[in-house]
């Protein structure tokens, strides 16, 4: 993984400097909480329903135990001893003291860490794949220019005060695990014309109240004139989104209201006239950082362990749990371990700092000291020898974290909702709760198969209900939660954004409705390879409106839906 | 929860009467802002919205006095036909601190190959003077009392490391970044 050099170290630290100097003058009210809202919010510092909320940024999900474990003191230390990982692959506190925040801040420094933009309407922390340099279908390791893209955009003195938040992912591989096209900026690397690799680019995805996939804007970038292009965009949102209305304010509008077209027209000649030689990145730097993540060495090892074969045939539940959250690695002999915070009854993404010890751990002895964060909330380990595997599983047991149940329908992603947020119309963590509850029998939801289920307790949809091939959204209705619930959206390579299937629900009743719809896909799917989404896309919405509301006739309040 | 009060209440007014900044020190302002109405004065040095530029550009320049315009931030200078270049100032307006459009406009100057001031007018606090530096404006007119106070009692802390090129750095972008490294290991 990219290391610090010392410039990146003096770069942190005079960053955590500066913070506890912008904290001393807020106290001694040199700054109104107006001036300070932006600085605060640039490093990370958000100010909720209970206390302040410190978000962490994990660098495209990428963390070493050492850093897990400072993450896991921090945990102890300044918050109630539990973190919670977001869809960002960040790590957020839900208990901070404004005055603890600048020893935070030093304490995430002496390990490479830093929460610089991860709010505020700037460039936030760049999410990638998280098999990246290890998945089969990869193309190009990814990482290597998330980490270009981290450091051209930390603090960039042109795009720190944008129109609004600005969200970029990237992937190398042939499947999308990065959510890119739900991104102002989505990045696939692709083969170009002459084998050389370069840039996909898609502009204005998002969710929100006005839910977009993004459209590409460019076949092919070559990757050395991939931050002026980048800049050129940047720089056409910056001058020309929305500053009027915070809800039209992203890029995704600009994009919309101008057409792609046009978009692209003034984006390349933007990218005609600025200074490019000044902007790329010089390709000895690009060496330099590529290096940090040269493929790692592995020794070959046998495809098959026959001790893990035996407990595989005789421990049903460490048979499911290989075939649920185990993936292949590009080496063979080697897997991928996806470990599971989503035990059904828990808050999905939450950690405790027992549970974060017990990965860097596990991570140390098994894992070459690699521990990603994914998309899905959820923590991998990279790399890890199959003939580890049932060592690895009988530590997690031990911490609750041998879940089996990636992919499935109780790897709910969910966002803190109301019982944290002070934007949210209701509560999403009982909702995940309640319906992982609901289908906790992990035979039944490896049945189901993969299904992604995703809550927001509000339209601003942290909870990426959108994308979820079912959606939750929290609504409030006449005072009073109401869920309100959307099928057939994707996050993947078939991005697409949930239906509104029909009237919303009250809270005791979404577990039901979603028993129902699941029964639907089951009985009418047309074998188990069909998925959820496919076979949702398939059949359309009837067939579950059907089974929510009644026959078609009956459903009178479903003019309602659309003003929920 | 509820904003945090502050340990002590703010002893200073929030704002003052304008002073100008030059990165280094406060300096007198030669230059005053006229109306659109107001006649031009002989000697110019005088600053006029960039619609008066527009109308009047060429009784202005035929003057050969100093001119200078101030730009709103919803306005777009336009490189071929407003000949910044005879402009000696330029006044990028910041409405609030948090609209950022000025950061670009000065950059574009800049890599227009402008050589002239580019001065920062409207709500420039202090923890945003270092990007404005860094975007390439050159001098500061400051109203917020805190902000002229902490540049009166401590120079603006450098900052030592960018990842990016600014207008400012004389060795650019990524290149500086490594000149840094190099300079730490000697």
């Amino acid at each position: 993984m990219y290391r610090y050099d010392e410039f990146d170290h003096g770069f942190v630290t005079e960053r955590a400097r500066q913070f506890r100097g912008q904290v001393t003058r807020r106290l001694a009210g040199d700054l109104t909480e107006e001036q300070f809202k932006p600085l605060r919010l640039q490093n990370g510092l958000y100010l909720q329903l209970h206390a302040y909320m410190l978000r962490i940024a994990i660098p495209y999900g990428v963390l070493s135990s050492r850093q897990l474990r400072q993450l896991a003191m921090i945990a102890r230390r300044w918050d109630r001893g539990f973190g919670h990982f977001t869809t960002r692959q960040n790590i957020q506190f839900n208990w901070i003291k404004l005055e603890d925040t600048p020893d935070i801040l030093d304490a995430l420094a002496e390990v490479e860490m830093h929460a610089i933009q991860t709010s505020g309407n700037c460039i936030r922390n760049v999410t990638a794949d998280p098999y990246a340099g290890v998945a089969m279908d990869e193309i190009e390791d990814p990482r290597v220019w998330a980490e270009v893209l981290r450091q051209w955009s930390t603090i960039h003195p042109e795009f720190t005060f944008l129109p609004r938040k600005f969200k970029v992912a990237i992937t190398g591989a042939a499947e999308d695990r990065a959510a890119i096209l739900f991104h102002d900026i989505g990045l696939k690397i692709v083969k170009g014309p002459e084998g050389a690799t370069g840039f996909r680019v898609y502009v204005g995805g998002g969710k929100g109240r006005t839910p977009y996939v993004a459209q590409e804007i460019a076949r092919f970038v070559p990757r050395a004139r991939l931050l002026s292009y980048l800049e050129a965009v940047m720089r056409v949102y910056n001058l020309h989104g929305r500053r009027d209305n915070i809800y039209k304010a992203r890029i995704k509008i600009l994009v919309n209201a101008l057409g792609i077209d046009e978009f692209r027209r003034q984006v390349e000649a933007e990218w005609a006239t600025l200074d490019a030689p000044s902007i790329d990145l010089p390709d000895e730097e690009f060496q330099r950082i590529a290096a940090y993540f040269a493929p790692r060495k592995l020794k070959p090892r046998p495809q098959k362990d026959t001790s893990i074969e035996a407990r595989r045939t005789t421990d049903p539940l460490f048979a499911r749990w290989l075939r649920t959250n185990v993936l292949p690695h590009r080496v063979p002999g080697y897997a991928i371990v996806n470990i599971s915070f989503k035990e059904p009854g828990k808050v999905p993404g939450d950690a405790t700092a027992e549970q974060m010890e017990a990965v860097a751990a596990l991570a140390e002895q098994y894992g070459h000291d690699e521990i990603r964060v994914s998309y899905q909330q959820n923590l991998v380990l990279p790399t890890v020898a199959v003939a580890d595997l049932a060592r690895i599983y009988d530590a997690l047991i031990k911490q609750r974290l041998e879940t089996a149940n990636t992919e499935l329908i109780t790897d709910i992603i969910a966002c803190p909702g109301l019982d944290y947020c002070n934007l949210a119309n209701a509560r999403s963590i009982p909702i995940a709760q309640e319906i992982a509850k609901r289908f906790a029998d992990p035979a039944r939801a490896e049945v189901i198969g993969p299904l992604r289920l995703n809550i927001s307790g509000c339209i601003n949809a942290c909870g990426h209900h959108h994308a979820g091939n079912i959606g939750i959204l929290g609504v409030d209705k006449k005072g009073t939660e109401h869920y309100q619930i959307t099928l057939g959206g994707s996050p993947k390579d078939d991005a697409e954004v949930g239906d509104i299937i029909g009237p919303s629900f009250t809270a005791d009743a979404v577990p039901d409705a979603i028993e129902k719809i699941v029964e639907t896909y089951l009985s009418l799917r047309r074998d188990a390879s069909e998925t959820f989404v496919v076979a949702y896309r398939r059949l359309g919405k009837v067939p579950f409106r059907t089974a929510l509301y009644g026959p078609e006739p009956t459903r009178r309040a479903d003019r309602e839906a659309a003003h929920v | 929860m509820s904003e945090p009060a502050p340990l002590f209440s703010p002893l200073k007014p929030a704002t003052t009467e304008p002073r100008l900044w030059t990165g280094t020190s406060f300096v007198p302002d030669p230059w005053h802002t006229i109306a659109d109405a107001e006649p031009f004065p002989i000697g110019g040095q005088a600053i006029v919205s960039l619609t008066r530029w527009r109308a009047e550009q060429p009784a202005l320049a035929a003057l050969g006095a100093p001119v200078g315009v101030v730009v709103q931030s919803s306005e777009a200078l336009d490189f071929d036909t407003d000949d910044v270049n005879r402009l000696a100032v330029i006044a990028l307006v910041f409405p609030k601190f948090t609209d950022g459009r000025a950061y670009s406009t000065a950059r574009r100057l800049r890599e227009s190959g402008y050589a002239g001031e580019i001065r920062a007018t409207g709500d420039v606090l202090l923890d945003q003077l270092p990007l404005m530096l860094r975007a390439g404006f050159t001098t500061f007119e400051i109203v917020n009392a805190a902000t002229i106070h902490a540049l009166e009692v401590a120079p603006l802390p450098a900052v030592s490391r960018v990842y990016q090129s600014g207008v400012e750095t004389a060795v650019r972008g990524w290149r500086s970044r490594r000149a840094g490294i190099e300079a730490t290991r000697q």
